[in-house]
């Protein structure tokens, strides 16, 4: 489970946001939706203490990231596996590498058992076949796919998704929103997911945080959101193309 | 006030750096390939300097101290003593700033603007330890091995330049780096490239690890990189002739 408590950050005189307070539940699938330039991406760098915040926890688990030492933050941060806006692929290694690149630091897995692990998370996401691949030789689908595969290979808890639909085609967005619903489902993985990309919203959360005016806006399950009367919410949500899925 | 700041970063980064050198296992594979890159990769560029260096070092000599009442001897003694003390150290460094120092700092911005430092620090890594403290070894280890290259390269192209040249035949070249051969001025030219490495990399380190925005703020951290690693070169040069000759 996790805990974020009144956490306010700025950067210098500029205000992102403050006493932003909500909870994830084990097994959930929460998005974090705001306009752009709102902080949901300084938001997910908070929750796994990427960025220190001015004041405010994080409890994951039971432990408040932040205060924890260096040491125990990194071991901290194995439970979570991240899927980054640019896909964050390491471009001196391949495709097969990437993945297997925290099994080799973090595990004691011999070479079989790394290869087994590695294609097993390729499969995943439906990518056996590009393994041997340079990430250079991938499109924008296959790097978000490869980073996801990476992302969970050590099993994680809990996944962030870091605008996990941005610059893809509707085709492959809905490709990535499955296989958001599919880890979350299989391997029963708690969720976050950063996006202003209502129809994955509506796809795969169970639950809405939403960032205005500094703040946390709102926040509830998806149903709420369908009904709610919060006036920037609705200007948010109709503004979006997928007005007529509510 | 920013100059305080970045000092501040500055020796914060170190000061991690120093902490997690003890991590070994982290960044032993990186270490391999990074003294590859900055010891053997720049052996191609320090042998061409030393030997330009060398060879332009003697005509320049020859031409200035021709005399009958000064001995050839003398051109070989000057040329050597000023490569060993001088030129090996700070022609390399200068050039080296340019190909190891723009390579880490580049390396390391694109790493930070594509998130792939927080994908690291997001595994668990520490990205310091990955990352900074390879590299800033090799440069202190393959400096002072880059100073033997040149210097040998360097008095030995001194030595063929004086001989295609006709103006200082080997034998006299070599009395007279022969005559005035001090030990200490090798010890100081690697005591030099031992600080120079680390000058070198460690402010391209920090450079690269902070860079932001993207394409164009890869390419000011990188500029600023070289500047100020050749900056500092020259004024730790500075510094080292005036404590320790």
């Amino acid at each position: 489970m996790i805990e974020i408590q009144t956490l306010t950050k700025s950067f210098g005189d500029l205000l992102v946001w403050e006493d932003v307070t909500f909870r994830i539940d084990d097994g959930e699938t929460v998005a974090i939706i705001g306009r752009s330039g709102c902080g949901k991406s300084v938001l997910l760098k908070h929750i796994n203490a990427l960025l220190k915040p001015d004041s405010g926890r994080v409890i994951i688990d039971g432990k408040d990231i932040h205060a924890l030492d260096y040491v125990d933050q990194r071991r901290l941060r194995q439970k979570f596996g991240i899927l980054f806006q640019g896909s964050a692929l390491f471009d001196s290694i391949n495709t097969f590498e990437n993945v297997a690149f925290p099994l080799r630091y973090f595990t004691d897995k011999s070479e079989e058992e790394i290869t087994e692990t590695v294609m097993r998370s390729l499969s995943y996401v439906n990518l056996e076949e590009a393994a041997g691949k340079e990430t250079s030789e991938l499109s924008g689908g296959m790097r978000k796919r490869v980073g996801l595969a990476r992302a969970i290979v050590l099993q994680p808890s809990y996944i962030m998704y870091d605008e996990p639909t941005s610059g893809l085609d509707p085709q492959t967005a809905d490709e990535i929103n499955e296989l958001i619903i599919g880890m979350s489902e299989t391997l029963d993985i708690t969720s976050i997911v950063i996006t202003h990309d209502m129809h994955s919203v509506l796809e795969v959360a169970d639950k809405v945080a939403f960032l205005d005016q500094q703040k946390l806006s709102w926040f509830g399950t998806v149903e709420d959101m369908r009904k709610s009367d919060h006036r920037e919410l609705q200007a948010f949500i109709t503004a979006s193309e997928y007005q007529i899925k509510l | 006030m920013n100059a305080l700041k970045e000092l501040g970063n500055y020796s914060s980064l170190l000061y991690q750096a120093l902490r997690s050198s003890t991590e070994f296992s982290t960044y032993r594979k990186n270490l391999f390939q990074e003294l590859v890159k900055v010891g053997y990769d720049s052996v191609p560029i320090i042998v061409l300097v030393g030997i330009f260096t060398g060879s332009v070092m003697t005509l320049q000599s020859a031409y200035q101290l021709e005399s009958a009442f000064i001995p050839l001897s003398t051109i070989g003694a000057i040329v050597s003593e000023s490569i060993l003390i001088e030129l090996a150290a700070v022609i390399s460094s200068l050039v080296l700033a340019g190909k190891v120092g723009a390579r880490v700092a580049t390396e390391l911005g694109t790493m930070r603007v594509s998130e792939q430092i927080d994908a690291l620090e997001s595994m668990g890594f520490n990205s310091v330890s990955f990352l900074v403290v390879p590299r800033v070894l090799a440069g202190i280890l393959m400096f002072p091995v880059l100073y033997i290259v040149a210097a040998i390269f360097g008095i030995g192209g001194g030595i063929a330049a004086g001989y295609f040249s006709g103006t200082v035949p080997p034998s006299d070249f070599l009395q007279g780096a022969r005559m005035y051969f001090y030990p200490w001025n090798v010890v100081f030219g690697f005591v030099k490239m031992f600080v120079f490495g680390f000058i070198i990399t460690s402010v391209s380190c920090y450079k690269g690890y902070y860079a932001r925005g993207g394409a164009e703020g890869v390419g000011k951290s990188t500029t600023n990189a070289t500047v100020l690693s050749c900056i500092f070169v020259l004024l730790a040069d500075f510094v080292l002739a005036a404590l320790l000759l």
